[in-house]
């Protein structure tokens, strides 16, 4: 059977750029949007449940899992995909920490790890202690195992961005509005 | 990111990720990434029922709902050229792919929806509504009549020994028995299985995750009826593997049929509650463990029973005992394994297959032996040092466990460790407790091959069908690629993750390094090779006569090994022979005759901390540290996460995971991330890796060993010492939860 004709229209800023999609089904999710309708494929769907964090994105600068945002709900809103971190060629600094500190094996949770660090540390819980730093984290599950490289990036990253002579590089500051 | 992979000096190197900018800026494509033009998505309706048969899906609701394009059922599945039952090896695992109705385990697929968008086909699914002719399943271990299976795990002996094991009771001092128990794992690589299946006629385009690119070509080539060369497999990054996409599972191939079924491009994406029946698992085990020893604790008897399960249609062994015939020493050892069948999945090889399990008892009992004879635990295993492989004598082509021991012990501070439990409380009233154990696992090899071709333009390509789960190999091979060329990393282009390259072996049995970088050098060595006979054979080059003396390669040049000032560039000796390129192929595997003369095996020392809430029972591993010599590093930076993995995995295995079988239904209870628990960054301590030096000049020309599978082994079992030491009190079913603590 074919689908009706009328369909849910949204506009959502991704990643800086504004981008209107007509959905057919009304069950669509942030992350279903995402990967199947606009191509960003760099969230994940590990368990499609909230239980993973693999598909976290930043929406209007808060992170959430995409797989139980319904894109629907979220017409207009703002949101940064891992796509949208690097400035060009130029790492953000949390993706250039998990680079520098291992923190993967495999990559499949790092789009979510990255940008629930760049959430955490932009909420400011968690600072320069580990133990905060690992409860923090403690969403976004990685099977092989790279936890211990994924907080010494979180932290490395944490400092260079609050080293009072280093601006935040990236997008970052333009979402924190 | 400031070192750069240097000709000549590359192995060694804590070089970051090659392939780390694509990875942390979402640019590496995973299968599931991958949309053809066209394409459909298909979701798989499973079976609710362990045992029985399916009498009706409601396809027409399916088929009405928007969207949805066609039902895949039995009725209408694609034939096959080959039953998916026919076993032409015995790790052709039979497969489910709707050839009838007949359901063997719960979660086995049983149709396929395949729509427009994922939305219609999820709904689809939940649409068809099955019926069922249910059976009563039996799923428990020994459930069954228990039988002696004809071998265990990748072919080993179902019993194997030395000495007289009654004789060695008779004459120990102390005797020690216990049983323990491991639940039932599963792989859960956070990336599913999934299929992105593309036809044009007889020939097939699949993105999917595997582990062994031409296993899967083979097996396709087989079900389809197709030439392998039909078939062109892409798998450039797997979200993890752990065995569980060693060897293609019924959903990935349920997305091809269906491609095949509407003529159009599939994506076929397993759902996380999908992964716990047909995509494999590490099957519960029930070991005892008996020993006898000497009151110096000399070792005069070692005997490991292990009983576990399989499936009903097929079978794979977990083969625990092998650990016990590799690692101590003793007068007499007896291993043997019995199985029981059941209405499950089958299950199959996981992170550390047989050693994982095995390892958690034997290092438990060690340790319950060792209080017996009031020694030291670490004692006890230093007395019991195997200087030649236990069964076969055969001398260890390098074993540095003494090292391990020593260096790890050190660094933990075992020494101030009290002998007797509950000696110790940190500053909130925790208890706290330390525990170690002995890690171990073969350095195998399987066969791999790989092509280099040096260009005229003074760069490489080197080429190899072997895939990166997560353990480097874009990185590694890269290095080895490096070196043996002599050039630059940044001048040496490499392919990998493509059935249409050469051969390269397995990513599995911690084998893929030595298997694939052995090809990768090889090859290196006869692209060189066959530059080496232009230069020397050339009147107008400088190396020209230098046959005998031979050259070397370095900087992308070739130098006369006896007077390194007479060189030439690749490049020079390329245009003068007016080519634009050599090439040659290479082969990686092992060499029988060292292999049979050598044990082959990597070695490592793992002691933990534990915290128990005395009040709670709820424990924290606080502390790890891991000593581990396998041969040479190719790259410490990277080894050391591979480590860490497997430590954290022996966490799990200790503390963690557990899929609860419900007995009536034999339906897994727990088929989710929330409920099926794995570490989280909370429950992972402080890890240290210490990468203790090993030169082993037999196991490969290169001297690798695998690391991805030895950090768990060890580490489970020095956890379980740990909550012993802490609490007093012994558990032996695993993972050791705080209801067991409290109970
Ligand atoms: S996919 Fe969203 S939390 Fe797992
Ligand atoms: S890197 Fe593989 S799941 Fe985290």
């Amino acid at each position: 059977m074919s689908f009706p004709e009328t369909g849910f229209p949204i506009t959502l800023t991704v990643n800086g750029v504004s981008r209107s999609l007509v959905l057919e089904d009304a069950r669509v999710t942030l992350l279903d949007a995402l990967r199947e309708r606009l191509d960003l494929t760099g969230s994940k769907k590990g368990c499609d449940r909230g239980q993973c964090g693999a598909c976290t994105v930043l929406l209007d600068g808060v992170r959430i899992n995409a797989c139980l945002a319904l894109a629907v709900s979220h017409d207009g809103a703002s949101i940064t995909t891992i796509e949208g971190l690097a400035d060009g060629d130029v790492l953000h600094p949390v993706q250039a920490a998990f680079v520098d500190h291992d923190g993967y094996q495999c990559g499949f949770c790092t789009p979510g790890q990255i940008m629930s660090a760049v959430g955490l540390i932009r909420e400011g819980q968690a600072g320069d202690d580990p133990e905060r730093v690992r409860e923090g984290m403690s969403g976004n599950l990685c099977r092989c195992g790279a936890y211990a490289g994924i907080t010494e990036a979180v932290l490395a990253a944490h400092a260079a961005m609050n080293a009072p002579d280093v601006l935040p590089g990236g997008n970052l500051s333009e979402d924190a509005a | 990111m400031t070192e750069r992979m240097r000709h000549g000096a590359s192995i060694g190197q804590p070089l970051t990720r090659r392939d780390g900018p694509a990875k942390v800026t979402g640019a590496a494509r995973y299968s599931a990434d991958f949309h053809p033009g066209g394409m459909l998505h298909a979701v798989m309706a499973v079976s609710a029922i362990a045992r029985g048969r399916v009498t009706h899906l409601d396809v027409a609701a399916a088929k009405a709902h928007p969207g949805v394009v066609d039902v895949m059922s039995p009725e209408n599945a694609p034939a096959l050229a080959k039953s998916p039952d026919e076993k032409d090896n015995p790790f052709a695992f039979r497969l489910d792919l709707l050839q009838n109705g007949n359901v063997r385990y719960a979660n086995q697929p049983i149709a396929v929806v395949i729509a427009e968008t994922l939305e219609a086909a999820t709904e689809g699914a939940a649409l068809l509504n099955p019926r069922y002719e249910a059976e009563t399943p039996s799923v428990e271990l020994g459930g069954e009549t228990i039988f002696t299976p004809d071998s265990v795990g990748a072919g080993s002996p179902t019993q194997e020994g030395s000495g007289d094991i009654e004789a060695g009771f008779a004459s120990a001092g102390t005797r020690m028995e216990a049983t323990y128990e491991t639940a039932a794992q599963y792989h859960n690589a956070l990336e599913p299985h999934t299929s992105v299946a593309q036809w044009d006629g007889d020939r097939l385009t699949l993105h999917t995750p595997t582990q062994a690119l031409w296993i899967a070509k083979g097996r396709l080539a087989g079900l389809f009826g197709i030439p392998q060369e039909n078939i062109h497999i892409v798998s450039h990054y797997l979200g993890g593997g752990f065995g569980s996409k060693g060897f293609i599972s019924s959903p990935q191939i349920l997305g091809i049929m269906a491609a095949k079924l509407v003529g159009r491009p599939v994506k076929l994406v397993t759902r996380r509650e999908q992964m716990f029946g047909s995509v494999g698992h590490r099957a519960a085990t029930r070991q005892t463990l008996k020993l006898g020893a000497k009151a110096d604790g000399t070792l005069t008897a070692l005997d490991h029973h292990t009983l576990t399960l399989t499936s009903r249609h097929d079978d794979f062994v977990e083969a625990c005992g092998l650990i016990a015939r590799h690692l101590y020493a003793s007068e007499a050892i007896a291993t043997t394994h019995a199985v029981s069948r059941a209405d499950i999945g089958t299950p199959i090889f996981m992170r550390a297959p047989g050693e994982a399990s095995g390892s958690v008892a034997v290092e438990s009992a060690l340790d319950e032996l060792a209080l017996q004879l009031d020694m030291d635990p670490l004692e006890l295993r230093l007395k019991n040092y195997a200087e030649v492989e236990p069964i076969t004598h055969r001398p260890f082509s390098s074993k540095a466990l003494r090292e391990c021991y020593a260096q790890g012990a050190e660094r933990f501070g075992w020494s101030k460790r009290p002998r007797q439990p509950r000696q110790m409380r940190d500053e909130n009233g925790l208890r706290v407790g330390w525990g170690m154990g002995t890690a171990t696992y073969p350095a195998g090899m399987m066969q791999g091959e790989a092509r280099a071709t040096i260009r005229a333009d003074g760069t490489a390509l080197v080429e190899t069908a072997a895939q990166d789960m997560g353990q480097g190999a874009w990185t590694v091979l890269a290095q080895i690629a490096a070196d043996g060329i002599g050039l630059d990393g940044d001048r040496v282009e490499l392919r990998i993750g493509d059935s249409d390259l050469p051969n390269g072996g397995l990513a599995g049995g911690s084998t893929g390094t030595a298997t694939s970088g052995s090809a990768v050098h090889a090859a290196t060595q006869g692209a060189l090779a066959a530059l080496e006979d232009l230069a020397v054979n050339d009147r107008a080059s400088p190396l020209y006569g230098a046959g005998n003396a031979g050259t070397v390669a370095e900087g992308g040049r070739l130098a006369r090994r006896d007077d390194p000032t007479r060189s030439e560039s690749f490049s020079d000796i390329l245009a003068r022979a007016g080519k634009d390129s050599v090439e040659a192929k290479g082969t990686g595997a092992g060499d029988p005759a060292s292999r049979k003369t050598y044990a082959m095996h990597a070695h490592g020392a793992v002691y933990a901390e534990v915290k128990v809430d005395p009040d709670l029972g709820q424990i924290r591993v606080t502390r790890l540290v891991g000593a581990f010599a396998a041969g040479r590093i190719v790259n410490p930076r990277l080894v050391r996460s591979q480590y860490y993995g497997g430590m954290i995995w022996g966490v799990s295995l200790a503390l963690h995971e557990h899929a609860v079988l419900d007995t009536r239904s034999g339906r897994v209870m727990n088929p989710n991330l929330a409920e099926y628990h794995v570490p989280v960054n909370a429950d992972v301590p402080s890890l240290e890796a210490i990468l203790v030096e090993e030169h082993d000049p037999h196991v490969n020309p290169l001297g690798i060993k695998g690391v991805g599978e030895i950090g768990i082994t060890g580490t489970a079992g020095a956890i379980a010492n740990a909550v012993w030491h802490a609490t007093g009190t012994r558990v032996r079913d695993f993972p050791i939860t705080l209801d067991k603590l409290l109970g």
